[in-house]
């Protein structure tokens, strides 16, 4: 549809970038400014946060770890989703209700209840501390997400394409490689730009299941003086980069972004 | 049918595997610790439904409900009006379309600890960026009035997540093909009968997708508020899942966390349902539509 150029959504954005900006900028002052007195430029760039960050593995190995097992919680997600969401496309099972039902249920569910069972299970199984009980713990929200989002765009491929791979004699894994999975690529990539998100943002459980050897970027920033009354510049260097792999995810996904999900045939 | 449904499984057995063990083992757990007391860290005794007659007479209890439904309740009367009204003006396609999404999509990625520094430091007196343009404007930030605080929170959870429901909204509207809104115009419609009757229907799934993923993100918060006001002033602003964390693993008391978990389990499993409800007539009504 044709319409005027409106003012609102540049006004909106404008609006939820001055918080980012005020993060940028205090990440170039130094702490005597930022106490001092408001200012929106920093009197004197340094750069003194990012070389304490970027100096000292004990920071810079929190983006390492937070980048381990938000890849690996994507690629386990995706992963078994895949034939999960292929089953609800096309297949009338019994219990495709109550299944379905089961996963919006989990989706939904408060990290906080998960909190202290998810602990004993992962001590109990030597796993405290290590990126894969990150990456399993995460799954809870995000392979119910997974699930709908590549049943939508499964189902949006004709079943025909199927019944005619059956007949070309193709293998269940063949005609996954390379007829379903090429079809519904963008979809591949929309489901993993959402479970790279809600995994990476996450805190509360992430912090709870490591203590040193796999501790994301964020417990690091809450033990670093206590993120309310500590190193306050640090702490903004330490954000702004933490906020960078997002911004690169965002740019690489910027044509599939538009697309969204509809959750197609389920919902 | 039997066949097709042992087929069905094969291809579902690897989701239903993690769910089974990242999901229904831990509740499992917590219905567990539930109904037992904890001695001396492993030896647990049952005490039946003492836990749950304690909880549902606590006053914390009922007031941490109440707020985490009354700031969802603000959270979805904010965010989704908002989002529909930005995703509709957004420009469709073009370069400035895609700059824009880039930089609304922004604050999506923004993890949730960074999110609550980024309020605090917003915040902060006198050097604060929101508190200094309040200022000009003649109000006063101050962050020890509980409707101050409120209002904080729900900025920085709009500026968080309304993006996702501008994306969802404008990924809907550009599925729209162009002649609906041909015929849309050979009628005379105004703006408001093309937004009521062709383009609110058509995102009337998106929009259940934003609403659903809005209402329980905001009712689970934790983080974000715990970082701007670690609950206060008072207890002003600690929601169930402080009240939760802080029952169950700074006061270790197992028993009462688990009672909690359960009642907030049961919550969710409610409004699941309550959705579920309205979300699969919808489905096949659209079908109904598409195959007309």
């Amino acid at each position: 549809m044709r319409q005027r150029l409106s003012p609102a959504p540049f006004l909106y954005v404008f609006a939820l970038m001055m918080p980012v900006y005020w993060l940028v900028t205090m990440s170039f002052k130094t702490n005597g400014e930022i106490a001092g007195q408001l200012t929106l430029f920093p009197a004197a760039p340094t750069l003194a946060q990012y070389a304490v960050i970027f100096g000292d593995p004990a920071w810079y190995f929190g983006y390492v770890n937070a980048l381990i097992y938000v890849a690996l919680n994507v690629a386990i997600a995706v992963t078994v989703a895949i034939p999960a969401a292929y089953a609800f496309s096309r297949h009338d099972f019994f219990g495709h209700r109550t299944l379905f039902f089961g996963l919006l249920m989990f989706r939904m569910m408060a990290p906080a209840i998960l909190l202290v069972p998810f602990v004993q299970v992962f001590s109990d199984l030597d796993l405290i501390d290590t990126h894969i009980a990150v990456a399993l713990a995460h799954c809870f929200f995000n392979v119910p997400l997974a699930i709908w989002i590549l049943e939508g765009f499964m189902s949006a491929v004709p079943r025909q394409i199927d019944e005619s791979a059956l007949i070309d004699g193709y293998s269940v894994p063949r005609f996954f490689r390379r007829i379903m999975l090429p079809q519904i690529a963008p979809g591949i990539a929309i489901t993993a730009f959402y479970c790279f998100m809600f995994s990476w943002i996450e805190f509360l459980l992430a912090n709870a299941l490591t203590t040193i050897d796999a501790k994301p970027i964020a417990g690091i920033m809450t033990r670093a003086g206590g993120v309310l009354f500590g190193d306050f510049a640090l702490l903004a260097a330490a954000s702004v980069i933490g906020m960078l792999p997002g911004i690169a995810l965002i740019v690489l996904m910027k044509r599939h972004l538009a697309r969204g999900f509809s959750m197609g045939r389920i919902l | 049918m039997i066949r097709r449904t042992a087929t069905a499984y094969l291809f579902l057995a690897p989701a239903l595997l993690i769910m089974a063990f990242c999901g229904v083992l831990p509740i499992a757990f917590v219905f567990f610790y539930s109904v037992h007391d904890v001695f001396a860290g492993n030896s647990f005794i049952f005490v039946g439904v003492t836990w749950f007659e304690q909880l549902l007479t606590s006053r914390e209890f009922w007031g941490a409900l109440a707020r985490s439904l009354g700031f969802s309740a603000l959270v979805l009367a904010i965010e989704i009006p908002l989002g529909i009204y930005i995703a509709l003006r957004l420009p469709a396609r073009g370069l400035v379309s895609s700059v824009l999404v880039v930089l609304l999509a922004i604050p999506l990625l923004a993890p949730l600890i960074v999110v609550g520094y980024l309020w605090k430091v917003l915040t902060l007196t006198e050097t604060g960026l929101l508190t200094a343009a309040a200022a000009l404007v003649g109000i006063d930030l101050d962050m020890n009035d509980p409707v101050v605080v409120w209002i904080i929170l729900l900025l920085m959870d709009a500026w968080h997540w309304t993006s996702l429901v501008v994306l969802l909204c404008f990924a809907g509207l550009r599925a729209i093909p162009d002649a609906y809104y041909q015929a849309a115009r050979i009628d005379g419609a105004s703006g408001w009968a093309v937004f009521r009757h062709i383009q609110l229907p058509k995102l009337r799934l998106v929009l259940l997708i934003a609403i659903l993923l809005r209402l329980m993100d905001s009712f689970v918060i934790y983080t974000e508020a715990y970082i701007v006001t670690r609950g206060g002033p008072g207890v002003s602003t600690t929601f169930l899942s402080h009240e939760l964390v802080q029952t169950a693993t700074i006061q270790f008391d197992l028993g009462e966390g688990g009672a909690m978990s359960v009642i907030y389990f049961l919550i969710v499993l409610a409004v699941s349902w309550a959705f579920f409800r309205l979300i699969v007539p919808a489905r096949s009504r659209a079908e109904r539509s598409a195959l007309a």
